[in-house]
C-alpha cells in the first residue's frame, strides 16, 4: 500500500492505494472530483523529497505527499 | 548553537525582540561584519484580523538545509523563524536573517532567501476573518515542478 496525503488547504483524508508509480496516482485522482481541480497546482514528494516527473516508481510502504501553492511569511 | 536556534518554529506571534537579540549576542562574536535581518508583519488590510498558517515540517527542512548548504559556500550563514497557527495583525509571523562576513554577500543573499522562501518554502497562509480560516489562494505561489499529476 502506497500512503497518499493531501497537505495545507486540501480538505482530504489519506489515501492507501495499491499503486506502483506515479502515473496511475494521477489516473486515480483525476476520477476525484474533489481533487481534479487541485493537481495542476500541486508540487508532489515522494518520502518528503519533491519529485520533478511522473516517471517514478511506488512501493509498499511509500508517502506521496501533495503540496498546494504556497505563502509563507 | 543547536539546529533549533537557526530554524524555529512558534505557536502564534513570533517573539521578534526575544529572537533577533538572541541571534545577535550570538553570532556578533563570529567575526561577521554583516548581519541583516528581516521581519515580516502582519498587515491590517481586507478586512482581515490576522494570518494563520499551516507548515510542512519535512520538507521545510531540507528547504533550510539546501539554504545553509548554500551560504556556508559563501562563509556566510541564515536563520529563520517562522509563526505556526494564528497571529494577528501588526504582530510578526516571519522572521529571517544572514549573517555573513561581506556586506555584499549578505545584501545579495537576504533578497534571495527571503524571495525562494516565499515561492518554494512549504507553507499555507489562510487569511482570518470572522474567525475562519480563508486559504490566501490568490498569493500563493506553485512550488517549482508542481502540475506532474495534471
Amino acid at each position: 500500500m502506497v500512503n497518499i496525503e493531501f497537505l495545507g488547504p486540501i480538505k482530504k483524508e489519506p489515501l492507501q492505494l495499491e499503486i506502483t508509480n506515479l502515473s496511475q496516482l494521477s489516473e486515480v485522482l483525476k476520477q476525484d472530483t474533489q481533487l481534479v481541480s487541485w493537481l495542476e497546482s500541486c508540487a508532489v514528494a515522494v518520502n518528503d523529497v519533491l519529485v520533478s516527473s511522473k516517471d517514478v516508481e511506488l512501493k509498499s510502504g511509500d508517502k506521496v505527499s501533495l503540496l498546494p501553492p504556497v505563502c509563507g511569511g | 548553537m543547536n539546529n533549533e536556534k537557526y530554524l524555529q518554529l512558534i505557536d502564534g506571534a513570533l517573539p521578534v525582540e526575544q529572537i533577533t537579540n538572541a541571534w545577535y549576542r550570538e553570532f556578533k562574536n563570529s567575526n561577521y561584519g554583516a548581519i541583516i535581518t528581516f521581519v515580516g508583519v502582519v498587515r491590517d488590510e481586507n478586512g482581515i484580523d490576522g494570518l494563520s498558517f499551516d507548515i510542512y515540517e519535512p520538507i521545510l527542512n531540507s528547504w533550510f538545509k539546501a539554504w545553509q548548504e548554500k551560504a556556508k559556500s559563501k562563509n556566510a550563514i541564515v536563520l529563520m523563524a517562522h509563526s505556526r497557527g494564528d497571529v494577528p495583525n501588526h504582530e510578526s509571523s516571519y522572521v529571517a536573517a544572514v549573517c555573513s562576513p561581506q556586506r555584499r554577500v549578505a545584501l545579495e543573499l537576504i533578497d534571495e532567501y527571503v524571495e525562494d522562501f516565499k515561492q518554494n518554502a512549504p507553507i499555507w497562509k489562510y487569511d482570518i476573518i470572522n474567525n475562519q480560516r480563508v486559504y490566501a489562494q490568490d498569493r500563493s505561489s506553485k512550488i517549482q515542478g508542481a502540475g506532474i499529476l495534471s
